[in-house]
């Protein structure tokens, strides 16, 4: 039977793994801020920008579909988090912003900055968006300071359903040193995922063994601040929906106990981790091995759909205030009307197709790893 | 302390912060999507008639278009995002018909743009002709996918249908998702904005190739150019006017106000006078132009304020009425909160007065009468930029395909003049035409549903002028490097040799 609640999860669950895909995705990130630090001289940056550069648009574009699957499918997150979580948003995209001209302008004459400011802008965006977007996703579990009163659509003078407590809009969230860590975590995964896709990407003798260094570089923080962030998700108290009264209250554990009563999702973020740690280990152990993307890629998008399974399914509130908990958001009330909900699960059906001919125009591009003689002679390149 | 009030200030740069957005944003798009075609066309000539000319001019405009299109993106995300940080309330109040379309954009449209696109650049030496040539199809026909469901989603805000108010959520639900995908109203937008920008990609090819005529360069490229953009030019150029045409009679029905505050018409009547600029007036002509009968008639700004009476005997409240109603509306609602739970009776009763006062709901939000005139000067002038440029750059490519018959043009300098001119009159024209649609509908996010002060999100105004400026000094550096990159890229030239089409000797 396809109810409400039915569709309400199937979002959620769009959402989750739109998420998984953008987090897999973030591996442009993750690569472009090691430019520096691994492209010694100019050709073997060009080789970084240019690997990159052939999939910018598909984490742009997931970015932007992720907010507009949001807005479609949880409207009074879109409204509360990206009006109140003011400047966190705006960072988020200023950065992708930058990096988005970036390619295609600077190597071209005239482009005003130079090509070593356009470079910058990419490492700016490689660390700030990645850290960013774990630091929101790690409030998902934190909780943030807002109030929702939807009565006050009534006040003429000032019709504002959502109102976040604070004058810092966003930025508050960094005074919680665990939201840090998971921030942290992501940009350290963006970085080896950044180095296992250019293992995989670029064909280039004097980078691999430098790449295959920095994924152990980065791996290692990784690893630390992922397991700390999750232990204490999984021990700290969480915010529970009563199914009947819809009632938010504090729940001891309630992350765990999320993770205990649906072995489903258990199953989904181990298998998560351990494929991470497999891409990771083997690349490390075998210097042949380069396919490291493949199953650290697919381990990420599990594993960040189960976390944010975990923070949405089973009875609790995806996106909890810390200001008043009534005002919390639970998929029953921030969700949008059955009919729009409905409506667009017909579209969803749409999203195989997308994928499959992503896949395909991807195993064209990519059928050669990049090398310097390919980029010599290419007709259009960064 | 949060103040219980909405500070004007923050309204207004809420207000310039989307507009700056917008505009910047509609200095790229429309090249995306008129260069789109332009080299659609192109490519299938080289795959047809197996001539390289064909493939390298194809690529030239490519070139262009890919430094166009990074810069059209990175506003574009913006654009998506201050629906939610700066107009927050509006994102919940109708985010349940809002949110579909753009959600659909992405998954339909913007994955098929990035995916073919990367198929365009990167691919020509790794996948096959026939693929490569869907392939930049498809980019463009994802970004006019793109545009269909943008245009949706404005269309909606401009006559908003196929929804109901529920006071139980306080939002707007939808109802009928076709009447929302393709309203009327919205397919006439889409095809006039899509249009407008064939026409903007059409000319800029024209002006470039009248750049190398005057400079005597390229001359087989620059006139094959030519001849395939003063094509597709004049035949968006027709379809603009057409389509004008009839947003003229949907915004006449829908949107009065805004016609109104266009002509700059105070008092208006049946038989009604087009103004062409002040003292300079065409009887009849306006109610031609908004009804398709000399006899039809046209309210002016102080007969919808002031209600009117039409000919046929409808009576029109006035805005003072509206207001009212629109009170009385809040207040229902405000009673059925407070009521819905405790008192199911009281909450009936209620939800019954608000149901009747409904169609006046926003109004209820207005402070005073003169809040429901849009700035007359900047919409009267606008749509008479819109309209004169357009005329103008009908007779530019029309001429230029007369004179480009025989290969007469490259001779005519002062035409090759007005083509290379025209590149900044089309931009003029695609501007002044978002300000009326945007301006014109002024205060309302959502026609009669939802003005300004009610969409906006609560921040400090601030916050908003710190963006504002940040993105102003952001954009127009960016602008800046594009327009001489593109320049630089253009007095470079087509890569390699003089380009000359197959059998033509040197």
């Amino acid at each position: 039977m396809i109810t409400y609640a039915f569709l309400q999860a199937y979002w959620w669950f769009l959402v989750a793994l739109l998420g998984g895909l953008l987090v897999f995705l973030l591996f442009v990130q993750g690569a472009n801020s090691l430019i520096f630090a691994l492209g010694g001289n100019e050709e073997e940056r060009r080789l970084i920008v240019n690997s990159t550069g052939r999939k910018w648009e598909f984490t742009f574009t997931t970015l932007v579909t992720f907010g507009g699957a949001f807005f479609a499918s949880f409207p009074l997150f879109y409204s509360t988090s990206f009006g109140g979580a003011y400047w966190l948003w705006m960072l988020i995209l200023v950065s992708f912003v930058l990096q988005a001209v970036a390619y295609e302008f600077q190597s071209k004459p005239g482009n005003v900055l130079g090509r070593t400011v356009y470079r910058r802008f990419l490492v700016v965006n490689g660390i700030v968006g990645p850290f960013l977007l774990g630091v929101a996703v790690a409030t998902f579990f934190t909780g943030s300071a807002f109030v929702v009163g939807k009565s006050a659509m009534a006040d003429v003078a000032a019709p504002v359903i959502s109102r976040w407590a604070n004058a810092w809009h966003g930025l508050d969230a960094l005074a919680n040193p665990w939201v840090w860590l998971l921030g942290l975590a992501v940009v350290f995964l963006a970085r080896t995922l950044g180095s296992l896709y250019l293992i995989n990407n670029v064909d280039d003798a004097a980078l691999a063994p430098r790449i295959r260094r920095q994924v152990l570089t980065d791996a290692v923080p990784f690893v630390v601040l992922f397991v700390a962030f999750v232990v204490y998700v999984l021990t700290k108290e969480g915010y529970a929906v009563d199914p009947v009264t819809q009632a938010v209250s504090l729940a001891p554990h309630k992350y765990w106990h999320n993770l205990v009563a649906m072995p489903a999702v258990a199953v989904v973020f181990v298998l998560g981790v351990v494929l991470v740690l497999y891409g990771v280990v083997r690349t490390l152990m075998s210097p042949r091995f380069v396919r490291g993307i493949w199953t650290a890629g697919a381990g990420t998008v599990l594993a960040v759909l189960a976390l944010l399974l975990l923070a949405g399914y089973n009875d609790t509130a995806f996106y909890p205030s810390t200001a008043d908990l009534q005002s919390s958001l639970t998929l029953r009330n921030s969700c949008s009307s059955e009919f729009t909900l409905r409506t667009m699960a017909w579209v969803s059906l749409l999203i195989p197709v997308v994928l499959a001919y992503i896949a395909y125009a991807w195993h064209a591009i990519d059928r050669r790893s990049l090398t310097r003689s390919e980029l010599d002679k290419d007709e259009h390149r960064y | 302390m949060l103040l219980n009030i909405i500070d004007p200030a923050l309204i207004d740069w809420s207000r310039a912060q989307f507009a700056l957005t917008a505009c910047y944003h509609w200095l790229f798009v429309p090249l995306t999507l008129g260069l789109a075609v332009v080299m659609g066309i192109m490519e299938t000539l080289y795959v047809w008639k197996k001539d390289p000319f064909w493939k390298r001019t194809a690529q030239f405009w490519m070139k262009l278009f890919g430094i166009n299109f990074a810069i059209g993106v990175a506003t574009g995300i913006i654009l998506e995002f201050e629906f939610g940080t700066n107009w927050s309330n509006y994102s919940w109040f109708v985010g349940d018909i809002f949110g579909a379309p753009l959600a659909i954009e992405g998954i339909v449209a913007f994955f098929m743009e990035a995916t073919f696109i990367a198929v365009m650049f990167f691919g020509w030496n790794k996948v096959s002709r026939g693929f490569h040539l869907a392939s930049t199809w498809l980019t463009g026909l994802g970004a006019t996918l793109s545009a269909w469901w943008i245009l949706v989603a404005n269309s909606w805000m401009q006559h908003p249908v196929g929804m109901a108010f529920n006071p139980d959520t306080v939002r707007n639900e939808m109802m009928d998702f076709f009447a929302v995908a393709f309203s009327p109203v919205a397919v006439v937008k889409f095809f006039h904005t899509v249009l407008s920008g064939w026409m903007t990609g059409a000319v800029f090819v024209v002006g470039v190739s009248c750049w190398y005529l005057l400079r005597r360069r390229e001359r087989a490229f620059a006139l094959a150019s030519i001849r395939v953009a003063a094509v597709t030019g004049l035949v968006a150029t027709l379809g603009v006017m057409f389509t004008g045409d009839r947003s003229g009679i949907d915004v006449a029905r829908h949107q009065p106000m805004k016609l109104a505050a266009a002509e700059g018409l105070r008092r208006g009547g049946t038989q009604a006078p087009f103004s062409i600029v002040p003292g300079v007036e065409v009887p009849g002509m306006l109610s031609v132009l908004a009804t398709h009968d000399v006899d039809g008639f046209v309210p002016g700004i102080d007969d919808l304020l002031d209600g009117y009476t039409a000919p046929d005997g409808t009576q029109h409240l006035s805005a003072d009425e509206r207001m009212r109603r629109g009170r009385l509306a809040l207040d229902a609602f405000a009673a059925y909160r407070a009521h819905a739970k405790s008192d199911p009776a009281a909450a009936a009763a209620a939800r019954k007065v608000m149901d009747e006062h409904m169609d006046h709901f926003g109004y209820g939000y207005i402070a005073s009468r003169s809040d429901l005139v849009p700035p007359v000067t900047l919409v009267y002038w606008a749509f008479r930029v819109m309209v004169g440029a357009g005329c103008l750059l009908l007779l530019v490519l029309a001429a230029m395909l007369w004179y480009g018959r025989g290969g007469r043009l490259a001779a005519k300098r002062p035409l090759l003049m007005a083509g290379l001119w025209s590149i900044p009159l089309v931009y003029l024209a695609g501007q002044a035409g978002w300000v009326v649609a945007e301006v014109g509908r002024q205060p309302w996010a959502i026609q009669d549903l939802l003005p300004v002060n009610a969409a906006v999100s609560q921040l400090s105004p601030a916050s908003v002028q710190t963006t504002f400026w940040l993105f102003l000094v952001l954009f127009t550096v960016l602008l800046v490097a594009e327009v001489r990159i593109l320049c630089g890229a253009i007095r470079k030239g087509p890569e390699g040799d003089e380009l000359l089409p197959a059998g033509e000797g040197r």
